[in-house]
């Protein structure tokens, strides 16, 4: 690409945002090596861990993302009735807290699962969920639909035009894909791979629930390890470290392999598709669609089919503390959505990596870590709420990250120099060019901050507020009082939360949107 | 007056050389082969692109490392010259106010600019419900109300059909004989270039020559001009 | 906005008690539920002391002591509450802890000497299964029967933990032999107990390591007497949950009274049916009726503290050399 003649102050806000986020991971470890006087060395069984976390992640990485191509590719180039509804399910297991989903995975695939009852009646023995298949299935179900919606977003970022242009050449399913489809996939895998390669790498309660034993023990678990059992700090600080340098080399990779161009402007009239009418083509296209939402909708299934019974026994805490994850959510969504537009109008390359970096945040170091800050200026209690939604914030910025920079990226190639040469910038280039080309995405990546924060992926243990628990610590705190009912019920209300949050907004993004 | 002061444009291996002025309210057209240059020296005049060295001027004033939209330039583009997200009034109204907000009279005034260019009524429309020709009108509205010096024009009309580009190319001409404009554009049909510009350059073989008068180029070609004629 | 307002709340309830002392008190999380023990020891403690008692919660015990030692002596806690028999002797290294001067009828299946913790609740790890599943009687039955079993991680629980120095304890060195004849019968290893309660009651496997009082939970509160611990020939390893008091306490007095509060009835008749655990001191009215039907250990099993964290390093190596075959 050309060198600007003009990049002077442009994107000074998101480069503070990347620094700030990186202040937020560095400094607790900082503090957390700084108490324990200097880093420790792991041990082999932390080395063991690191393989069997590097080839879990990658297996369930490379898995997800072939899976997702074809589910992507039939959802581009089919129209049918609940096309929006399919869509929109495609958001709902990610969305799921740990236990909840693992528990729904286990009604359907678990030894007395349904998958197994089928099994039986067919006269073939049961499969177990339990081994690195079965934290790799848990991992593509989690992931799967993130790996769809991403690569759909790139081929519908492919302009009409082009396959108008495809199909007055006369091209087949066979040339669109080496034309338009395969450049699109090379410019787009590489960074679905790396984010859930990532997301994979701090599993925790997936990979050692199904994981079956000691065999799957992850860093994170090394982590805890260090921490719980010698108060090892500078060994968990250090392990720590070895997942920062994972992800960033994860990273680095897809950055380097996901450079090129992007497909040009068209104007936005809907042009449909006139390639893929065959009908095997048809078929296979219904086919992978049907799997992929019966493999998705089975455990969310289970889980309602549970809870349904325990919506009755649910005490009135589990209300107020609805109330308080949705503030934290809400919060977080705002908070998350400023970062993202900041950091992906800057659109550099190392902002693009302090974005991906929270992802390979063990919770347990960057909680004590806070906690060795904060404690010491404020009652760690009373910024339970806050801390929960800072740490949802910098967990949720990398999804929202992926999602909103390739795009914001294609508008500023498309539509940067009409914007430049008009003397657009700051709020006006925002509000007249950015967002209203960037909607969809926005929208997609609010409701799934949203959803991911009221499913807490930062659940501090260390900043537990005993007064105002979020929605996911009840649920534990029910499972851990015996009330396994309650606790259903109370899965079943968290379910329906954060998928109408989530539907909610990336509806928003979608409702009339020119794009 | 634009200066082209010692222009020295390296891209790779691409190098392209200029070094002359033209005077306020010339119309000059840029012709040569594909990939000589021409896209590439108007960018470096609406600063997009660098040059290695020399200067750009404006009436005596360093125009070097002043943002596009700081530079007295309106510019159209070969393709992508609307938001297609946005009215053809708002579209019109960006060259007035950036971030829109367009008090009565500047409104008032988009709505002349569409109608000067035969859109009166179209304002609301966006620019997927417009034809080829009605979307380059929309442009034209909108370098109307910029009221830059100087225009540059990409071949904006080449995906027009000729009768529709000759319509375009006097449309255009009227606007700069109104404002006084300077245009710079580049072209790649001689008969455009008769049709509008009084001023010709050539741009082959690494250098950009100094504009010379249309008819007179055209009467007795030079020996490069003939090559590239044909 | 709304942080702000509950931040402000906050400060504002702190002042209004601030003629009040404060106590403050460091918990698991579960202690300090609206059904666990915590409101009725606050609103029983707060009626005879003229103060003020605050719970601050931290996951579970291990992350309690992990708070504990993050603080230092600058810790705001005057009582911690909820560490037990396995984290003590690291409790007591850090010297952050005061004798307690306590002395109580304890009602424990061991002689209680210890002079800063005082204990507060006990119970045993064991199997649990259904009334008609397989019922082994032992660790070897076990192993040799094709029961299926799901277990929790020693690494990041505290009935994992428990488990490890049970075969620890009763096997000595043949521990590794007995993991490994365990291995094809354990379904999976999970991080916590909820995991693998949760997965137990799913179906998942015909046992689950608990205590011998989970099934008075489903008996009591659920009426329902299909759940039952297994009794092991070997005996059942010995959980005794207690309370200390900080060394740096600003209300030494306060403290004190609170542990030996500890040891009333109004502490001890509250946490049968709340805690589920056995009383440390057996309440005047006796153990609610159901806890009659549960296990009868007759010998119970304690690596002594001093010994334990020797011995918890080896035994997590064979565990888990015999599990990763």
């Amino acid at each position: 690409m050309a060198p600007r003649a003009l990049a002077i102050g442009r994107g000074w806000p998101g480069r503070l945002a990347a620094l700030c986020v990186a202040g937020f991971l560095l400094a607790p470890l900082g503090a957390v090596l700084w108490r324990a006087g200097g880093a420790g060395w792991p041990g082999a069984a932390d080395w063991a861990a690191v393989r069997f976390t590097l080839v879990q992640a990658v297996l369930s990485a490379a898995i997800s993302a072939a899976l997702a191509v074809p589910v992507a590719r039939a959802l581009a180039r089919r129209r049918f009735r609940l096309r929006g509804a399919y869509v929109a399910l495609m958001g709902a297991p990610f969305i799921l807290p740990v236990i909840v989903a693992v528990m729904g995975l286990v009604v359907v695939f678990g030894r007395g699962g349904w998958i197994n009852d089928l099994l039986g009646l067919a006269g073939l023995g049961p499969v177990s969920i339990y081994g690195l298949h079965g934290v790799v299935l848990a991992h593509v179900f989690f992931n799967l639909p993130l790996a769809v919606r991403l690569i759909l977003q790139g081929w519908q970022e492919i302009p009409g035009e082009r396959f108008r242009l495809a199909a007055q050449l006369g091209a087949g399913p066979a040339e669109i894909r080496r034309l338009l489809e395969w450049p699109m996939l090379r410019r787009v895998l590489p960074g679905v791979c790396a984010v859930i390669f990532a997301i994979c790498l701090t599993s925790f309660a997936v990979a050692l629930t199904l994981g079956g034993g000691p065999r799957s023990t992850t860093v994170e678990l090394a982590i805890y390890q260090a921490f719980r059992f010698e108060f090892d700090l500078g060994r968990a600080a250090m392990l720590s470290v070895i997942q920062f340098a994972m992800v960033t080399l994860a990273g680095l990779a897809a950055l380097r392999l996901s450079r090129g161009e992007g497909f040009g402007t068209g104007f936005d009239r809907v042009v449909p598709r006139w390639d893929a009418r065959g009908r095997w083509l048809r078929l296979a296209d219904g086919a992978w669609l049907v799997v992929t939402g019966v493999f998705l909708l089975g455990p969310l299934a289970a889980v309602a089919w549970r809870g349904l019974p325990g919506l009755d026994a649910m005490p009135a805490s589990v209300w107020t503390a609805a109330r308080a994850s949705l503030a934290v959510a809400l919060g977080a969504t705002g908070v998350t959505m400023g970062l993202t537009l900041a950091m992906a109008l800057a659109r550099r390359g190392w902002v693009e990596l302090i974005g991906l970096a929270p992802l390979a945040a063990s919770p347990l170091v960057l909680g004590s870590g806070l906690f060795l800050l904060l404690n010491p200026v404020a009652n760690p209690a009373s910024l339970a709420l806050a801390v929960t939604m800072a740490v949802n914030v910098v967990m949720a910025l990398p999804f929202a990250l992926r999602i909103v920079g390739p795009a914001v990226a294609g508008v500023e190639a498309d539509y940067g120099r009409l914007a430049d040469s008009l003397a657009m910038r700051g709020a006006a280039r925002l509000r007249w060019l950015v967002l209203p080309r960037i909607r969809r995405p926005l929208g997609f990546a609010a409701g799934l901050t949203a959803a991911l924060s009221m499913g807490d992926l930062g659940v501090i243990a260390l900043f537990a507020d005993p007064e105002r628990a979020t929605l996911p610590l009840t649920i534990f705190r029910l499972i851990g009082a015996y009330r396994m009912e309650a606790a259903a019920g109370a899965s079943l209300l968290l379910l329906a939360l954060s998928f109408g949050l989530f539907a909610l907004f990336d509806h928003g993004g979608r409702w009339r949107a020119d794009t | 007056m634009l200066t082209l002061e010692a222009l020295d444009i390296r891209q790779g291996d691409f190098r392209l050389r200029a070094d002359w002025s033209v005077a306020a309210g010339d119309r000059v057209a840029l012709i040569g082969p594909s990939g000589a240059g021409k896209s590439t020296l108007l960018s470096v005049v609406a600063g997009f692109f660098a040059a290695a060295s020399g200067r750009v001027l404006w009436d005596g004033r360093d125009l070097t490392g002043a943002a596009p939209g700081e530079r007295p330039v309106a510019m159209l583009f070969q393709d992508g010259n609307l938001f297609p997200h946005l009215t053809a009034a708002q579209n019109v109204g960006l060259g007035i106010r950036p971030d829109l907000r367009l008090a009565p009279a500047d409104k008032a005034r988009v709505a002349e600019a569409l109608a000067r260019v035969g859109l009166e009524g179209y304002g609301a429309r966006k620019p997927g419900a417009l034809s080829g020709g009605q979307q380059s009108r929309v442009a034209l509205a909108r370098v109307l109300v910029q009221s830059r010096p100087l225009l540059l024009l990409d071949e904006p009309f080449s995906a027009l059909g000729p009768a529709l580009r000759a319509e375009m190319l006097d449309l255009v001409a009227g606007l700069c004989a109104e404002k006084g404009a300077t245009l710079l554009m580049v072209s790649h049909a001689p008969e455009d270039a008769q049709r509008i510009a009084d001023r010709l350059v050539l741009v082959d073989e690494g250098v950009a020559e100094a504009p010379v008068a249309t008819a007179e180029a055209f009467a007795r070609p030079s020996d490069r001009l003939r090559r590239y004629l044909g | 906005m709304r942080h702000l307002a509950i931040a402000t709340g906050l400060l504002f309830a702190t002042q209004a008690a601030a003629q009040d002392p404060v106590l403050t008190i460091y918990t698991y999380d579960s202690f300090n539920t609206e059904w666990g023990p915590g409101p009725v020891v606050e609103a029983a403690f707060e009626k005879e002391c003229g103060c003020d008692l605050k719970f601050v919660t931290a996951g579970d015990g291990a992350a309690l002591l992990s708070r504990i030692r993050l603080e230092g002596a600058r810790t705001e806690a005057d009582v911690v509450l909820g560490l037990d028999t396995a984290l003590i002797a690291q409790a007591a290294e850090t010297g952050l802890f005061a004798p307690s001067g306590v002395e109580a009828g304890y009602n424990l299946p061991i002689t209680w000497r210890d002079e800063t913790f005082v204990p507060f609740d006990w119970g045993y790890f064991a199997f649990v299964g259904l009334k008609d599943g397989p019922k082994p009687g032992s660790f070897e039955d076990l192993a040799a029967g094709d029961a299926t079993v799901v277990i929790q991680d020693p690494r990041s629980s505290t009935p994992g933990l428990g488990l490890l120095m049970w075969v620890k304890e009763a096997y000595g060195d043949r521990a590794e032999q007995v993991w490994e004849g365990l291995a094809d019968n354990i379904v999976t290893v999970t991080p916590g107990w909820s995991e693998a309660y949760g997965l137990f009651l799913e179906g998942e496997a015909d046992l689950v390591l608990s205590y011998t009082t989970s099934p008075a939970y489903h008996l009591i509160a659920e009426e329902d007497d299909t759940k039952i611990a297994l009794p092991f020939e070997e005996g059942h390893y010995l959980q005794v949950e207690v309370a200390g008091m900080l060394a740096g306490t600003d209300q030494p007095e306060l403290a004190r009274d609170f542990l030996q509060f500890i040891t009333t009835d109004a502490f001890q008749s509250a946490i049968p049916e709340t805690n589920w655990m056995y009383p440390a001191v057996t309440p005047d009215g006796g153990l609610p009726e159901g806890f009659d039907t549960l296990v009868q250990v007759d010998k119970p099993l304690l690596t002594a503290p001093e010994a334990a964290a020797g011995i918890r390093d080896a035994a997590l190596e064979e565990w888990r050399r015999a599990l990763s075959q």
